[in-house]
């Protein structure tokens, strides 16, 4: 039975890109397939969905790999154009939506078109929201400029590229805002200008995923679906390395911060209340003494009341760690929304403390800005200088560390071969509660060239390699 | 259950007919969950309709919904069961001088001195019932080993009275708000079902449906303004029941066409981060 090879394939798939699929999860998908009519897609994929993926930020990984191993294949989308083989589990159904919605025309009536018609045509299906139209077009516009041959060892991106290249998309925005002012009687306020804006932004959003999802299938017929998924293959957002973050992936890795901290407030809290129990609390037995009666059968104790911790971060944010150091500010930001006395610090070669940044502003590319611009922290030429960071730190601030004081120090220890002031870490420890390092950088490359984290890392609690979100993760719920 | 669902489409009428809008997915879900007989962990920001979803669906089918609020410190005496120490010591006072010690041990132990908490009377209930399970994620670690049994067996073991197997399958919800990863061992017997904000459209119908006396019109563009609101990068974007509050503030201000200034009038309804407000005023390009 073809589905069932596919099935395990695109299990084995999902392992592969990191997904943990136990063996209960397959075998209820398995149930959950035949519970649904084959013929309805939409259901299929549900059906796998809710099996197979449980958490959120799977869910993309897992929608790609379905495009590929279940996407609409058949002889259409050869890339020769030629084929005419066996159909394929959609393709009717396909065919009768395309039937039902009556305005798509297909491909074929289309060939004898210029690009400027073309490109009116695109005009005037996002104009109107003519979605058969869209698929069509972009149907279209991949047969016609991607100039894809069978075989062709390229990725997907660079035939994405050359179509939308030829539509010119970035101008199509301008264009359909100029042709509805025209069109609208009146002017149009700015609130309604700009609601029509974002209408015609997620319209072309959604016209660039439909070349997108036929240049994939188109790969797929070619390639096959192991090969496809295989090149396809991205890290799930909790594997993304902090220093080699896209933009995309920096703003995943953002939404993803905010649990995280939330979750270490929760630890910390419930740490705190749940922990050994106070000195007996005589009131409080008394009264429950009354339901078996009188007989103090059920002691209370007062709960302990320990102080609130208090958090410092001290983060590098020279250039070695820069694309690091942006995201530490963002994890500094989050932590403060979190804790009540939090204080932060920044250091190249000199150490300003950043605070303040963070609390008179909610908005967090403001408070990195004013960081990055405003902090002094810039000693003599800019590069980092960890022993004089630290020493000034100590001067300055450490009289403020106590007994509760958590300390964070964040950065590659990259110093530039300077003098190290590890003695400022030792103190730190003597005085402070708790001292934690959190590196960037994988552990093969620590205590190599002028990196002396070892040194430092001897007088801390525990040097952590922190690349991805999983590794700050397992840092959380170890800190407690 | 006292009927099964026949297709994806029923559920969805279904639901919509006690007025929730299901989309695909969920009602997909919401369908294998009944004809599996699993539960389902409804996952996705606040104020999406998660807890609404499970009423709707006690509705629909004409269920009792028991429902269990989570919260840290909840222990087995308050979700599964307790014994009523205090009608047992009486038992126990009442004849001190006739029962033999056995006989007594063996009465106090019974149906009548057992009080049923959520999660026992949703397995013992003889009529459909909807067992919620709200906010799961706010119990620890340790205590989401309790709902393990309950969850895959759908029976509870008592130690003094042995297994207790439910007389017929609830439909079981549990929620999350993702304050913390729940264990393995409890996702891996969920269904899992991600509700997301809706898309425009049916955000529109969700307004229509649920505010009394909107004009098409209207509704459209609250749909819209919304989506554009949510595009922004917010400390907390607008969920489903603030757009609805948003729509009947404006009804009850006799508002049929929000121009800028009535939408910076209302923005405090939909959002409630004042720098949220700032930014949304800002953007939308009301702040003259």
């Amino acid at each position: 039975m073809p589905v069932l090879d596919l099935m395990s394939g695109f299990i084995v798939e999902l392992r592969n890109a990191g997904l943990p699929v136990s063996l209960t999860e397959n075998l209820d998908a398995m149930e959950a397939v035949k519970e649904i009519p084959l013929e309805d897609r939409q259901a299929f994929k549900y059906a796998l969905g809710a099996t197979l993926v449980k958490s959120q930020n799977h869910w993309r990984a897992f929608e790609t790999i379905f495009e590929v191993y279940f996407s609409l294949r058949g002889p259409e989308y050869s890339i020769m154009q030629d084929g005419n083989e066996n159909d394929e589990m959609w393709r009717e159904q396909q065919d009768l939506q395309m039937q039902g919605e009556g305005k798509g025309q297909s491909g074929g009536s289309m060939d004898g078109l210029t690009p400027e018609e073309i490109a009116q045509m695109l005009m005037n299906a996002l104009m109107n929201g003519d979605q058969a139209m869209m698929k069509a077009l972009a149907k279209q516009s991949v047969q016609r400029f991607a100039g894809m041959e069978p075989g062709r060892p390229v990725g997907g991106t660079y035939y994405l590229y050359r179509t939308l290249r030829n539509l010119d998309l970035d101008n199509m925005l301008d264009k359909l805002m100029e042709a509805s002012k025209q069109q609208a009687q009146e002017d149009l306020t700015k609130l309604e200008q700009r609601l029509e804006k974002d209408e015609y932004e997620s319209r072309i959003e959604q016209f660039k995923q439909e070349v997108e999802a036929e240049i994939r299938r188109k790969l797929v017929a070619d390639r096959g679906a192991e090969a496809m998924a295989k090149t396809l293959r991205k890290p799930l957002p909790e594997d993304v390395e902090f220093m080699h973050a896209s933009r995309d992936e920096m703003q995943s890795l953002k939404k993803a911060l905010q649990p995280l901290t939330r979750k270490l407030a929760a630890r910390l809290a419930r740490k705190r209340r749940h922990g050994r129990k106070g000195p007996l609390d005589f009131r409080n037995t008394v009264r429950h003494s009354l339901s078996y009666g009188g007989v103090p059968a059920d002691p209370k104790f007062k709960y302990p009341r320990p102080a609130k911790p208090e958090l410092m971060v001290v983060a590098d944010i020279s250039g070695s760690v820069a694309a690091f150091a942006r995201f530490t500010l963002m994890l500094v930001y989050a932590i403060q929304g979190q804790f009540s006395k939090v204080r932060s610090f920044v250091f190249i070669d000199g150490i300003d403390e950043v605070t303040s940044y963070f609390k008179s502003t909610e908005d967090i590319s403001e408070a990195i800005h004013r960081v990055n611009t405003e902090a002094d922290v810039v000693w003599v030429d800019g590069h980092s200088d960890y022993g004089h960071a630290f020493e000034v730190f100590w001067e300055r601030y450490g009289k403020d560390i106590n007994s509760k004081t958590t300390i964070l120090l964040l950065g590659d220890a990259r110093n530039n071969y300077h003098a190290t002031g590890s003695w400022v870490v030792k103190e730190m420890q003597k005085r402070g509660r708790h001292v934690y390092w959190l590196n960037p950088e994988p552990k093969s490359y620590w205590n190599t060239g002028d990196s002396v984290v070892g040194e430092y890392g001897s007088f801390t609690d525990g040097v952590y390699e922190c690349r991805n979100l999983r590794q700050l993760e397992g840092f959380v719920e170890k800190l407690v | 259950m006292s009927k099964s669902f026949e297709s994806v489409q029923e559920v969805r009428d279904g639901l919509k007919k006690v007025n929730y809008l299901a989309n695909e997915g969920i009602a997909g879900v919401v369908y294998l969950a009944q004809r599996l007989g699993k539960p389902i962990l409804v996952e996705g920001p606040a104020g999406t309709g998660k807890t609404q979803l499970a009423k709707s669906v006690a509705e629909m089918l004409n269920a009792r919904l028991i429902r269990l609020q989570c919260y840290e410190g909840l222990d087995e005496s308050k979700a599964l069961y307790e014994w009523n120490y205090k009608k047992q010591l009486l038992r126990i006072q009442a004849d001190k001088s006739s029962d033999s010690w056995s006989e007594v041990h063996d009465d106090i132990f019974s149906d009548e001195f057992l009080l049923t908490r959520p999660l026992l009377e949703a397995i013992s209930s003889t009529d459909p019932v909807v067992l919620l399970i709200d906010e799961v994620d706010r119990v620890e670690i340790e205590t989401e080993a309790l709902l393990l049994e309950i969850l895959s067996e759908y029976q509870v073991s008592i130690p003094e009275l042995g297994t207790i197997t439910a007389k017929q399958i609830p439909m079981v919800f549990l929620t999350s708000n993702n304050t913390r990863e729940l264990s393995e061992a409890l996702k891996r017997r969920c269904l899992f079902l991600h509700i997301d904000y809706p898309d425009m459209e049916r955000e529109k119908e969700i307004v229509l449906t649920k505010v009394e006396g909107i004009s098409e019109n209207l509704a459209d563009q609250i749909a819209r303004i919304v989506r554009s609101i949510r595009q922004l990068d917010l400390k907390k974007a607008p969920s489903v029941s603030e757009t609805l509050d948003w729509a009947r503030t404006l009804i009850l201000l006799g508002i049929d066409h929000i121009d800028a200034q009535e939408a910076k009038d209302t923005l405090h309804i939909l959002l409630k981060y004042q720098t949220d407000i700032a930014k949304a005023a800002k953007e939308l390009s009301v702040d003259k």
